[in-house]
């Protein structure tokens, strides 16, 4: 009964003291039935999701140290990056990341207060849906697929919530424009 | 709180009235689909008491709600793709903007957000002006909803006087920060100017007229058949209802669980300080409403502490590679000169990673994801906003209601719709 038996887990890590379940898509609604359940995280707070397209292309100019490269947490003063140094920052596995952030309110958490599940998918795969898990995820997962266009399978009215009906395209992805939308003017036709 | 068992009560209601399939619809039963005497009435979008631009599809058989679809997104306008293209500094007007009640809730928490990534050490006098500041915001947010909520069930009077107040903290917010609202004053590594003179003494005198006020809404109120009416067993929620739903802050409190972010999981000196957490036990309007009323008690007790364990010293940390260098050593240090420019030109550089960071706004669990890929610009912000997840459980509050409860029950859960919508 720990976190690490997590059904489906696929890695576990810490940065920044937040905990981190990557997990395999197909064994989602599983894993999450087991931490509600098990682990007594009764509470989704939130799902937001992330496009890594054209993460690692370009070299960044940035401070390099941080979780990633293995220290505890911000900064290393000693190695900035200048743009000169730019260096790219670490692959992704996958362009999309959807995280699911889970809070315990009522049973009180053993190991971590919060903890995030991580799934990663492609474009055009789909992410089971944990509405039957918690009933909130409902219109949280309608704004993941009205803003990334990530289709989360078995949700019961996956439809666009922010954007129009008819919206084309998927705003928050990296390859979608700002200001890309066609604006009418009073006077033309 | 310590509460008198005599106010605790079983469950609310039997089972869950969470809808089926969909939790945030209310479907029609088909049996009264077929006598075709349902009646669809659009609430919205432009109504004047939905606190914005909501949409509510509702439909009726007489009196009845027996199918409710709320529809939001009228006021979307790309808060978080907007914040993608500016600069870590540049990006932190945006966060207050979304709601016009909790804005300086909104900023620090994605202030909060941007230091975690950093690994920067905010210095104790930031940390308890924020405190001070956002404790205010939650009665400035909280007099808003209590005089509008009123106005809406036909009680004019208490609108007036919450607004009276409203103005003496919109006043303090202007000494401090030079504007009424959207305030941009917490920077990363503490605040944007030091307190200005003349501040705690202001702020001393809101804190002796601020429980007074408070006993005089209670006043037009609590003891008010119509509003006792209008509100007492309207709008039900149950605490695990309201838990699966998601939901936070006084609505979940008015629900009966005894949760609090600042008092859970303490942020910014909130360990430091004494406070209670009401509680009230039935989930309805009239649950709300006194949670509610208690907090901007609480709050105003908060500030005053703040007050006194204000500790001296800088306002703002001294990093050169984050905040902006003290303008006096521009003239005379080439290397500060440096900073800056490179400061206001370029931005600061976060370090590569991701975080989320949960604060207890006014209206709950308030919560800001961001992931930075080592440069200037954020790569994803995405916030959580209670306002949009308050609005889920709109269904599951108007089972078996009357059409006429609707505006109390909606209004209960106190939403923005610019925070909802972002």
């Amino acid at each position: 009964m720990t976190l690490a038996g997590t059904p489906g887990l696929v890695e576990m890590k810490v940065d920044h003291g937040e905990t981190t379940l990557v997990v395999d898509p197909a064994r989602l609604v599983e894993a999450c039935t087991y931490l509600r359940d098990d682990e007594g995280f009764d509470f989704l707070s939130d799902i937001s999701s992330v496009d890594y397209l054209g993460w690692s292309d370009e070299p960044v100019a940035g401070y390099w140290g941080g979780p990633s490269s293995g220290a505890s947490a911000g900064r290393d003063l000693n190695t900035p990056g200048t743009w000169g140094l730019a260096r790219k920052p670490a692959p992704k596995p996958k362009r999309f990341a959807v995280n699911l952030h889970l809070l315990s309110v009522r049973s009180g958490a053993r190991e971590a207060p919060r903890v995030r599940v991580q799934v990663w998918v492609d474009d055009g795969e789909t992410v089971p849906s944990v509405v039957s898990v918690w009933p909130t995820a409902d219109w949280q997962e309608r704004e993941v697929w009205d803003m990334m266009g990530i289709r989360f399978a078995g949700h019961p009215d996956l439809t666009r919530i922010l954007m129009d009906d008819d919206w084309e395209g998927f705003p928050l992805r990296k390859d979608y424009p700002i200001g890309g939308e066609p604006v009418r003017f009073s006077g033309e036709e | 709180m310590a509460v008198a068992p005599e106010k605790r009560r079983g469950s609310i209601y039997e089972g869950s009235r969470i809808p089926q399939p969909i939790p945030s619809v209310l479907q029609v039963p088909e049996a009264l689909r077929k006598a075709d005497d349902i009646l669809e009435v659009n609430f919205g979008p432009n109504h004047p008491s939905t606190h914005g631009v909501l949409r509510l599809i509702v439909e009726l058989d007489g009196e009845r709600v027996v199918g409710l679809r709320a529809v939001v997104g009228y006021l979307h306008t790309g808060f978080e793709k907007s914040m993608e293209s500016k600069t870590w500094w540049k990006a932190i007007p945006y966060a207050p903007r979304m709601d016009y009640l909790a804005f300086q809730a909104n900023e620090l928490a994605f202030v909060l957000a941007i230091e975690k990534l950093l690994g920067i050490e905010v210095p104790p006098k930031a940390t308890w002006m924020r405190m001070l500041l956002t404790e205010l915001n939650r009665v400035h947010s909280h007099l808003v909803w209590l005089g509008t909520s009123a106005l809406e069930l036909g009680a004019i009077s208490p609108f007036w006087y919450t607004f009276r107040e409203r103005d003496r903290v919109l006043d303090l917010f202007e000494m401090v920060t030079g504007v009424r609202m959207h305030t941009r004053y917490f920077q990363v590594g503490g605040l944007a100017e030091d307190i200005p003179r003349g501040f705690f003494d202001e702020c001393r005198k809101f804190c002796e007229i601020m429980p007074g006020a408070v006993d005089q809404y209670e006043q037009l109120l609590t003891q008010n058949e119509i509003w006792l009416k209008r509100t007492k067993g309207v709008g039900l929620l149950s605490a695990e209802d309201a838990i699966a739903m998601g939901q936070s802050g006084p609505v979940l409190r008015g629900s009966g669980v005894d949760w609090d972010l600042r008092r859970a999981q303490p942020y910014l000196a909130y360990d430091q300080v004494d406070f209670d957490v009401p509680v009230y036990y039935n989930g309805d309007v009239w649950d709300r409403y006194k949670v509610h009323m208690d907090e901007m008690r609480e709050s105003t007790r908060i500030v005053a502490q703040a007050l006194e364990g204000m500790p001296g010293g800088p306002w703002i940390a001294d990093d050169r590679k984050v905040v902006l260098p003290p303008r006096e050593e521009l003239h005379t240090s080439m290397e500060t000169l440096i900073h800056h420019f490179k400061l206001v030109t370029e931005g600061f550089r976060v370090p590569e990673g991701e975080v989320y960071v949960t604060i207890e706004s006014p209206r709950g669990e308030f919560g800001c994801y961001l992931c930075s890929d080592g440069g200037p610009r954020p790569w994803r912000v995405r916030f959580r906003t209670p306002s949009f997840i308050a609005l889920q459980a709109t269904a599951t509050l108007m089972t078996d209601a009357l059409v006429a409860d609707m505006i109390a029950a909606v209004g209960s859960l106190d939403t923005v719709m610019g925070e909802c919508d972002r």
